[in-house]
Order: structure tokens, then sequence, then C-alpha cells
């Protein structure tokens, strides 16, 4: 056991170590893994989110799926009835039509009568008064009873 | 046997305890412990300076991963026994823990690998085991010491310090009782340090030197005590550390 001047030389090793760690060994290492465990705890944290995130999206999406289904039923619908409305307002149309030709068939008919019977009225009086003229001859002049004719005429 | 003298035992003994020197009277300085210790620490040092200058923080290769565990194994002693704020400790005790293991482990060196290799270049002493060289324990201790008086004093201010001196543990009344309790107390922390270190590698050593005496025997005898060995290499150097936190976290707290 001699102590002698190597104490101060392995002191000033020891220094130099020392000065080694502090500066350039502890502080870059540690500061490399409390990044790194800064960073797995986010990769966590967002993993959590995503998760999260993952179920909202899938509620939202079959939110917006039974959304979609109820307007789409409701679309039917509403095209069932336009429907059903068409076909009630083209009935009602055709019949309005149908009944238009009717009546104007019937105004024509009545019309052909109203002239054939004027027609067959201003016959009879002739088919009459020739009739007349043939029974009675020269009795019956047709001036002097021209009156008494057109009056049996608009009796007609 | 590294040189021409007589193949007694005590001689083979004396030779592997003897140290390589330059110099006489305290002027003396061993060459073997300085070298071997500077080489390792060198190694070690500037060796995780460079993988701590381009540590990755996302693909951390396997010698970082290494390094990142001894540091933070070391850290968290310093955090469980340590409650100031100096930046200090958690680098002192990894370079104290890194340098004395690795100082141990020239322990596990076939004492006569290295001595017989240099005697064919001239060189007829050499100690591999730089913690067996007292020079280098109380180095390590002393500067223990001196880190641990600064600390007393920046953190209790002086003031403080004095106060503590006097006061504990037996109150004012006995102010001399008080200033010799902790003269011992203080006394003792760097000497059991470093003799503790010393001591065991010192014995550790001298048993690997009376196994290498037995001739064809030593085989058998080498290998088991090589592995106990590697217990009290790792373990020495843990109780280093170790106590020199406990003596840290000791000078920044009160005692009062």
């Amino acid at each position: 056991m001699n102590i002698n001047a190597t104490l101060f030389g392995e002191a000033i090793w020891f220094a130099v170590f020392i000065w080694i760690t502090l500066k350039y060994v502890w502080p870059p290492l540690q500061k490399a893994m409390a990044e790194r465990q800064k960073m797995i705890a986010e990769g966590l944290a967002a993993g959590e989110r995503a998760k999260k995130e993952l179920e909202l999206a899938g509620k939202r999406s079959a939110d917006s799926l039974r959304d979609a289904k109820a307007k789409a039923a409701e679309i039917i619908a509403a095209a069932e009835r336009r429907g059903v409305q068409m076909i009630e307002e083209a009935k009602q149309a055709a019949k309005v039509e149908a009944d238009k030709v009717v009546a104007s068939a019937k105004a024509e008919i009545a019309q052909q009568v109203e002239q054939a019977r004027a027609e067959l009225r201003s016959r009879v009086a002739d088919l009459a008064v020739a009739g007349a003229e043939r029974i009675l001859k020269r009795e019956v002049d047709a001036k002097v009873h021209a009156g008494m004719l057109a009056e049996l005429r608009k009796e007609l | 046997m590294a040189s021409g003298e007589a193949l007694t035992s005590s001689a083979y003994i004396v030779h592997h305890l003897t140290n390589l020197t330059v110099g006489n009277g305290f002027w003396t300085v061993h060459l073997d412990s300085l070298i071997v210790s500077g080489l390792l620490g060198l190694f070690a040092f500037v060796g995780m300076a460079r993988l701590a200058a381009k540590a990755s923080v996302t693909k951390p290769g396997k010698l970082q991963t290494l390094v990142e565990m001894i540091c933070s194994f070391v850290d968290q002693q310093a955090k469980d026994t340590y409650h100031g704020r100096s930046p200090l400790v958690t680098p002192l005790a990894i370079t104290i823990f890194i340098w004395v293991f690795l100082m141990n482990l020239m322990d596990l060196i076939p004492v006569d690998f290295i001595p017989m290799f240099l005697a064919l270049f001239g060189v007829h002493y050499f100690k591999v085991v730089p913690t067996t060289d007292p020079n280098l324990t109380f180095a390590l201790s002393l500067s223990v010491f001196t880190i641990m008086m600064v600390m007393n004093v920046k953190v209790k201010g002086l003031g403080g310090f004095l106060h503590e001196v006097f006061t504990v543990p037996f109150g004012a009344k006995l102010a001399p009782v008080n200033l010799l309790f902790r003269i011992i107390e203080d006394i003792a922390k760097p000497i059991s340090l470093s003799l503790r270190l010393f001591g065991n590698m010192y014995a550790g050593e001298m048993v690997f030197i009376l196994i290498a005496l037995l001739g064809f025997w030593q085989l058998p005898l080498a290998l088991p005590w090589a592995l106990f060995h590697i217990l009290i290499i790792t373990l020495q150097a843990f109780v280093f550390m170790m106590l020199t936190i406990v003596y840290l976290s000791m000078a920044s707290e009160s005692h009062g």
C-alpha cells in the first residue's frame, strides 16, 4: 500500500470521464429515451383516439344509412301517391273529355233532329196541301187558304 | 513468470503484485494503473459518447439498447435514493459503475497472460487490475468526497453546513462532540469506500495468483473462482456507485 502521485493521475482520469459522461453521454441518451417515451405515449394515445373515431364513424355511417333508407322509403311513398294522383287526374280528364264529346254529339243530334223535323214539317204541309188539292181540286184555292195553311204548319 | 527470477512461490506472488513504476518517492507513478484505467475509460466513455451522439430515437441498435439499459438502471438507482436536483449525480454514478466494472473485469484475464506478453517487449512488471491499486480507489473516493463537500456547502450554504456540523446529532450544547463525530463520520466515508473496493479486488487477484501456483490443479479451480468472481466484480462496482449516491444524497439533505 504505497500512496503516491498515481492518485492525482487517476483523479484526473476520473474527472475526465465524469466530464465526458456529464457532457456527451448522459444528456443525449436521456433526450433520446425521453423522446422515445413521448413518441410511444403519443402513438398509444393516437391509437386510442383512432379507435374512438372509428367507433364514431361506424355509428355515423349506421345513422346515415338509416336516414337514407327512411328517405328512400319516403320518396317511394311520395312517388306512389303521385302516381295514383296522376292516374286519378287522367281519369278525370278523360271523363270530362268524354262528357264533352258526348254532349256535343247529343247537341248535334238534337240539331239534326230539329232540322229534319222542320223539313218534315214543311214537307208534310206541302203534302197535305197537295193531298187536299187533289181531293178538293178546284174547290180549294191555294191563295184563299194560304192563311189557314200557315196556321196548320205552325201547329205541326 | 515473466522475468528470470527464481521460481519460488513468494517471488511469483510479489512479482505479480508489483506495479510498473516511473519516478521515485512520492512522485512515483504507477504506469500500469494509469494506462489500463485510462484505456478502459477512454474505450468505454468515448465509445458511449460517440454512440450517444448518433443515438436513434426510433431504431435503437443493440449496443445503444445495452448502454441505455445500464444508464437508465443507474439513473433509477440515483432517482430512488437521491432527491436533490444536481444534474451531476446520475452521470457520476454511471461513470463510477461502468469504469469500476470494466477495471474489475480485468481480474478475469488469466494472471499470466498480459505480463508474459509484455515480457517479450522487456516490460517486467505489470498489474493489470487497476482497482487493486489503492491509489486508484483513493483517487475515486477522495474525488467523491470532494464532490460531497462541495455539495454540502452548495445546498445548505456555508452557515447551514457549519451549523449542521456543530449541532447534529446532540444539539448545540455538545458542539465539540458533534464536531468530533462529524469528522470521524466524514473521514470514514472515503476510507471505507476505497478500502472496500481495493480489498475485495486485491484479495480476488491474490486468490487467482495462488490458484495459478497450483500447477495442473489450477485448471479445475480457476474456473469456479472466476465464475464466483464475476459476482464480486459486478457487486463491488454496484456498491461503490450506490454508496456514492447515498453519500451525495446525505450531503444534499438536511440532517437537522
